[in-house]
C-alpha cells in the first residue's frame, strides 16, 4: 500500500514537472485567483481578486515577465470550503498555473494545502491568521499573531496600562487558537487567571446585551480594562452599537480588534466605535508616496473613488511584487526554484520600510495600531519600531514553542523541532 | 454614570462647537494654542494641562471642540478653527472670534488629531470646568466622572464647589467624592471611619472599590469592618439590580423574537403555509429603513416612523404577489409550498445582493434612540431595547385587535378553521388568503424596521432570524397568538438566564434541545388548538 502510495506520488510529481514544463512553453504566464467571488466571503475576497487583476494588468503594462505576457485564470470556490480543494486541484492541472493568489479564512487554506503539495503547486495566502503552520507550497504575506495581536497586547498593557482582559471572539479556529496564545502571553506577563475573561459566540451573533453587560461589570473593578476582539464580520456592527448603547466609550474600555479595517467600516455608522483600535501591518491613512499612488491606482481600476484599501490588499500586493522578483531572479516559474528565490525578497511596504520574506515564508513588517475615526479610516497612534519577522509557530504555545520552520538547506522543514532535531513534516 | 456624562458632555459639544469662547486668549495662552498646532499626538497631553492652569480665556468651547474631534487649524494661519457637520457639508467658524470662515476649503485646513489618551484627559478638563456649571445635572455629572480621579487639585475645586452648592443631589455626589478621597488620605483612623459612613448607600463602581480596598487593607479593625458592612449591603442590591438586568435582557430578546414570528404566526400558524420566505419579508422592510434614510437624509429623526407604514406596505405587496403568483397554485401541498418558498428567499436575496450591493448598509440610529436610561449606577436599560419592547407590544396588540374585531379578521378566522363552509357561506376565500398572506409579510417588514436599529441590514439578515421565527410559532401553538407572545418571551427570558451560566453558544444548544423534548413531550405546543377544526 504504502509502496504504491510512494509510486503513485512519483508519477504525480513527474506529470506535475511535465505538466510545467509545457506551461513554460506556452507564451504566457499564468496567474491563477482563487478568491470566493459568491457566497458568504465574497464581500471580502472579491476586493483581494480585483487587486490581482489590477497587479497583473500594471505588470503586463511594464512588458510582463520574462518576456512574456501574464494571464490571470479566475475560478470562484464560491465561500465552500471543500470547493478550494477541487479549484486549487483543476488551477494546477487543468489550467496549469504557475502560482496562485488566494484564501481568506483558515479552513479554505486548510482545504487547499494537501492538493497544493502533493501537485507541487505556490501560493500566496494574504491574510492574517493564527499560525502554527508553514508549507513548502505557501508563503504567507499577511500576519501571524506575534505581528498583530502580540504587539496590540504589548500596547495596551504599555501605553495604555491595561491590567484586566476581555478575549472575545467568534466560536472558530482563528479566534481560539489566538486567545490561547494570548492568554499563555498575558499569564507570562504576570496578569492573573480572574484578570482575564474569555467569550465566544457563535457566526453573526446580534444579542450581545448580556455580554457586554458582563463587560461592563467586569470593567468596573478599578482596574483599565480593554476588549482584544476576535470577533468576526457582521456580529461586529451590533457588538459596537451595544458597547455605544450601554454607554461604553473607547476612553473607558478601548476595544482592538483584529478582523475590522477599512472594508468593514465603510458599510456602517462608525458613530459609536470612535476611538477604538485596530492592529494592521497597513492603514489606507497612513501617508507615503507608495500609498498614494496605490490607492490612487485602486481607484482608477475599480472606477470608484470611494472605494477603500485595506490590509489584505497590500500583502497581495507584496506578494505579487515578491513573486516577480523571484521570477526574475529565478529566471523561470518553475516552482522550486522560485521558492528558493523567495526567501530574502525584499520590497517596499506601502507604509513605508522594506518587508523581508523569511526562511519560515513568513514575512517581516512593521505593526500599527490604529484609532477609527468617523470618516472610516484609521489615525495611527502606535507603530514598532522596525518590523517584526512572522513567527510561524508561536513561542506561547506549548506545544509549538520548540518547533521553527526554514525553508532552507540543511533544514528544508516546516516545522523543525529545535529540541529533538527532527522534523514531523505534518502541517494539517 | 461617567459614560453617560461623556455622552452629554459630547451632545453638548456639538450643541456649543459653533457658540465662541467670551474672550480672546491672553498672552500666555496664544503660543500654547500655537504649540498645540504643530505638536505630535503624543507629545500633546502637557500642552493642554499647561491650558487648562494658564490664566487667560476659557479652554471650555476648545477643549469640547477638541473633544468631539471638530478642532482645526488654518494652515497658513494657524488659527484654531471648530467645523461643523451638516450632512455633506462642513461649515467652519473662528474659534475665538466666532467668525463664519465659509470660503475656507478642505485643503486649507488640517485636523487637530486626538487619540484615547487626550479624549479621557479631556473629559476630565471639561467635568473640573463645568463644577460651577449652572444646571445642577451637569453639575452632578462632571462630579461623578471626576470620581476615578481624584488627585488633591481636584479635590481642592469640589471643596470650593461644594461649599457654594445649593442642589441636594450635587451636594450629595460631592460629598461622596470628598469621603472617597478622605478614607485614602486621612491619617486618622476616626476620620476614615467617618468617611466610609458617607459612603454607605451609595452604589458607584469607585466607591465599591475603595470599600473592598478598605475592607482587605485598612489598619484599623474598626474602619475594616465598617467597609465590610457596607459592602455586603452594596453587594445585596447589586444582585437584585443584576436579576432586574437579566430579565429586561431577556424580554428584550423576546420582544425581537416576538417581532420576527408574529408574521410567521400568521403565515404558518393561521393560514398553514410554510413560508420560508418569511425572512425575506423581514429583510425587505429592512431595506425599506435604508432607502427612506437615503431619500430623506435631513429627517433621520422621523425615518422610523415613515418607513414603519412603507414597510408594511412593501412587504405587504410582496406578500400578495407572492401568494397571488405561487402559494396559491400549491394549496395543500406542504413540501412543494416549502421549497417553492425556499426558492423564492434566494431569488429576492439575490435581488438585493443586484440592487443595493452585498455589503450590509448602513442604517442610522436617530438621536432619540441612543444612549440608555440611568436608573442607578447598576442598573441602566437601552433605549433602543426599551423601544423595540414596547414596540413588539403594541403590533402584537394591534394585530389581535385586526383579528378578533374586524370583519377581515373574522373572514380570517373563518377561512382557517372551516374553508369549505366558509367558501359556503359566500366568503371569498381567495380574496382572504391574499389579504392574510399579505398582512402577515406586511408585520414581518415592520419588523424589519426595528431589527434595522439592532443589527446588520443586508441579504442575509432574513436567514438569521427564520430559524427562531418558527421555532417561537412551533413551541407557542400553531395558530395562537398569544402562545406566540408567551413563546417568544419564555425563550428569551430562559436564553438570557442560561447565557451567563454557559456562554452564548451553548445557550442557544440548551434552548434548541429543550424545544425539541418539549415537542416530544406535547406535539402542538404550548397552546393547542382544540375543537374540531385542529384535526
Amino acid at each position: 500500500m504504502k509502496i504504491k502510495h510512494l509510486v503513485s506520488g512519483i508519477a504525480l510529481s513527474m506529470g506535475a514537472s511535465v505538466l510545467s514544463v509545457s506551461a513554460m512553453a506556452a507564451d504566457t504566464i499564468k496567474v491563477g485567483v482563487l478568491h470566493s467571488l459568491s457566497g458568504t466571503m465574497a464581500i471580502s475576497e472579491t476586493t483581494l481578486k480585483d487587486t490581482v487583476l489590477m497587479m497583473v494588468e500594471e505588470q503586463n503594462k511594464k512588458g510582463g515577465l520574462l518576456g512574456k505576457k501574464l494571464e490571470a485564470v479566475v475560478v470562484d470556490p464560491a465561500s465552500n470550503w471543500p470547493l478550494f480543494a477541487e479549484k486549487t486541484r483543476e488551477l494546477l492541472t487543468k489550467d496549469q498555473v504557475d502560482v496562485i493568489f488566494g484564501c481568506w479564512t483558515s479552513v479554505s487554506r486548510k482545504s487547499a494545502l494537501p492538493v497544493l503539495e502533493e501537485l507541487n503547486g505556490l501560493m500566496f495566502y494574504p491574510v492574517q491568521y493564527e499560525g502554527e503552520e508553514s508549507s513548502k507550497n505557501v508563503f504567507y504575506t499577511g500576519a501571524a499573531p506575534n505581528q498583530q495581536a502580540i504587539p496590540a497586547v504589548d500596547y495596551l498593557m504599555n501605553d495604555l496600562g491595561v491590567k484586566r482582559w476581555v478575549l472575545a471572539g467568534t466560536d472558530y479556529v482563528y479566534p481560539r487558537t489566538t486567545n490561547k496564545i494570548l492568554e499563555a502571553y498575558l499569564k507570562a506577563k504576570g496578569v492573573a487567571e480572574e484578570d482575564i475573561m474569555i467569550n465566544y459566540t457563535p457566526f453573526g451573533h446580534s444579542d450581545w446585551q448580556s455580554i457586554v453587560s458582563d463587560i461592563k461589570s467586569f470593567g468596573a473593578e478599578g482596574k483599565k480594562t480593554a476588549v482584544v476582539s476576535t470577533i468576526n464580520g457582521d456580529a461586529n456592527v451590533p457588538f459596537y452599537k451595544e458597547l455605544g448603547n450601554q454607554g461604553i466609550s473607547a476612553e473607558d474600555i478601548p476595544v482592538v480588534a483584529f478582523s475590522v479595517g477599512e472594508e468593514e467600516l465603510s458599510g456602517l455608522d462608525t458613530k459609536p466605535l470612535v476611538g477604538h483600535l485596530a492592529a494592521w501591518n497597513y492603514f489606507q491613512s497612513v501617508e507615503s508616496d507608495a500609498n498614494s499612488a496605490f490607492i490612487s491606482q485602486w481607484k482608477a481600476f475599480t472606477g470608484n473613488p470611494d472605494r477603500v484599501t485595506n490590509d489584505p490588499m497590500e500583502a497581495t500586493y507584496i506578494g505579487f511584487k515578491m513573486w516577480t522578483q523571484a521570477v526574475e531572479k529565478a529566471g523561470t516559474t518553475d516552482v522550486d526554484a522560485v521558492e528558493q528565490a523567495m526567501i530574502g525578497q525584499e520590497t517596499e511596504n506601502l507604509t513605508g520600510g522594506m518587508a523581508y520574506m523569511n526562511k519560515n515564508h513568513h514575512l517581516s513588517k512593521p505593526v500599527l495600531i490604529g484609532e477609527i475615526q468617523d470618516d472610516g479610516q484609521f489615525e495611527v497612534v502606535w507603530e514598532t519600531e522596525g518590523v517584526v519577522p512572522g513567527d510561524a509557530w508561536s513561542d506561547f504555545l506549548p506545544g509549538s514553542k520548540d518547533l521553527i520552520a526554514d525553508w532552507t538547506a540543511p533544514i528544508s522543514c516546516g516545522n523543525y523541532n529545535t529540541v529533538t532535531k527532527t522534523c514531523s513534516g505534518q502541517n494539517y | 454614570m461617567r459614560y453617560i456624562n461623556a455622552i452629554c458632555a459630547c451632545l453638548l459639544g456639538l450643541l456649543i462647537s459653533t457658540s465662541v469662547l467670551a474672550e480672546p486668549p491672553s498672552e500666555a495662552q496664544q503660543p500654547l494654542l500655537l504649540e498645540l498646532t504643530e505638536v505630535k499626538l503624543n507629545k500633546a497631553l502637557p500642552v493642554l494641562q499647561q491650558l487648562e492652569t494658564t490664566e487667560g480665556a476659557d479652554m471650555l468651547a476648545l477643549f469640547k471642540t477638541m473633544l468631539n474631534g471638530d478642532l482645526y487649524y488654518e494652515k497658513e494661519s494657524k488659527r484654531l478653527i471648530a467645523a461643523l457637520k451638516e450632512q455633506s457639508v462642513t461649515r467652519y467658524t473662528d474659534l475665538f472670534s466666532g467668525e463664519e470662515l465659509n470660503d475656507l476649503s478642505k485643503n486649507q485646513v488640517s485636523k487637530i488629531k486626538v487619540n484615547n489618551k487626550l479624549r479621557g484627559y479631556l473629559g476630565e478638563a471639561i467635568a473640573r470646568m463645568q463644577l460651577n456649571h449652572p444646571d445642577s445635572v451637569v453639575r452632578k455629572d462632571a462630579v461623578r466622572s471626576l470620581f476615578s480621579d481624584l488627585g488633591a487639585n481636584t479635590i481642592e475645586l469640589i471643596r470650593t464647589a461644594r461649599l457654594k452648592e445649593q442642589s441636594r443631589s450635587v451636594q450629595d455626589v460631592m460629598d461622596v467624592a470628598l469621603a472617597l478621597y478622605r478614607t485614602e488620605h486621612a491619617a486618622e483612623a476616626t476620620d476614615r471611619l467617618q468617611a466610609v459612613k458617607v459612603l454607605e448607600g451609595s452604589l458607584e463602581p469607585e466607591v465599591r472599590n475603595q470599600l473592598t480596598r478598605l475592607a482587605e487593607n485598612d489598619p484599623s479593625r474598626s474602619v475594616r469592618k465598617a467597609a465590610q458592612t457596607g459592602l455586603d449591603k452594596i453587594d445585596q442590591k447589586a444582585e437584585m439590580y443584576g436579576f432586574i438586568n437579566q430579565l429586561f435582557f431577556g424580554l428584550s430578546l423576546g420582544s425581537v423574537l416576538l417581532l420576527a414570528a408574529i408574521g410567521l404566526a400568521i403565515t404558518f400558524g393561521v393560514m398553514g403555509v410554510i413560508n420560508m420566505a418569511h425572512g425575506e419579508m423581514i429583510m425587505l422592510g429592512a431595506y425599506t429603513t435604508y432607502v427612506v434614510q437615503l431619500m430623506l437624509p435631513n429627517m433621520i429623526e422621523y425615518s422610523l416612523w415613515i418607513a414603519v407604514p412603507l414597510a408594511f406596505m412593501v412587504s405587504g405587496l410582496a406578500g400578495i404577489l407572492i401568494e397571488r403568483l405561487v402559494i396559491r397554485h400549491l394549496h395543500g401541498r406542504p413540501l412543494e409550498t416549502l421549497l417553492a418558498t425556499f426558492g423564492i428567499s434566494l431569488i429576492l436575496q439575490q435581488m438585493v445582493r443586484t440592487v443595493f450591493s452585498p455589503l450590509n448598509r448602513q442604517v442610522a440610529t436617530p438621536d432619540w434612540m441612543s444612549g440608555s436610561i440611568e436608573i442607578n449606577p447598576l442598573l441602566s436599560l437601552t433605549l433602543n431595547r426599551l423601544y423595540i419592547v414596547a414596540f413588539a407590544l403594541l403590533v402584537f396588540m394591534i394585530l389581535l385587535i385586526v383579528l378578533k374585531k374586524t370583519s377581515l379578521g373574522l373572514n380570517v378566522r373563518a377561512v382557517s378553521q372551516n374553508r369549505d363552509m366558509a367558501k359556503a357561506m359566500g366568503i371569498r376565500t381567495d380574496r382572504v388568503d391574499a389579504l392574510t398572506f399579505g398582512l402577515g409579510s406586511g408585520i414581518a417588514g415592520i419588523a424589519g424596521v426595528a431589527l434595522s436599529q439592532l443589527t446588520n441590514v443586508g441579504p442575509n439578515l432574513g436567514q438569521a432570524y427564520i430559524i427562531d421565527s418558527f421555532m417561537v410559532v412551533v413551541f407557542g401553538g400553531v395558530g395562537n397568538l398569544w402562545g406566540t407572545l408567551v413563546a417568544a418571551f419564555t425563550l428569551g427570558v430562559a436564553n438570557k438566564f442560561i447565557e451567563p451560566v454557559t456562554g452564548a453558544v451553548l445557550a442557544s444548544i440548551l434552548v434548541l434541545v429543550f424545544i425539541i423534548l418539549f415537542i416530544q413531550k406535547r406535539p402542538k405546543g404550548l397552546f393547542p388548538q382544540k375543537g374540531r377544526a385542529a384535526e
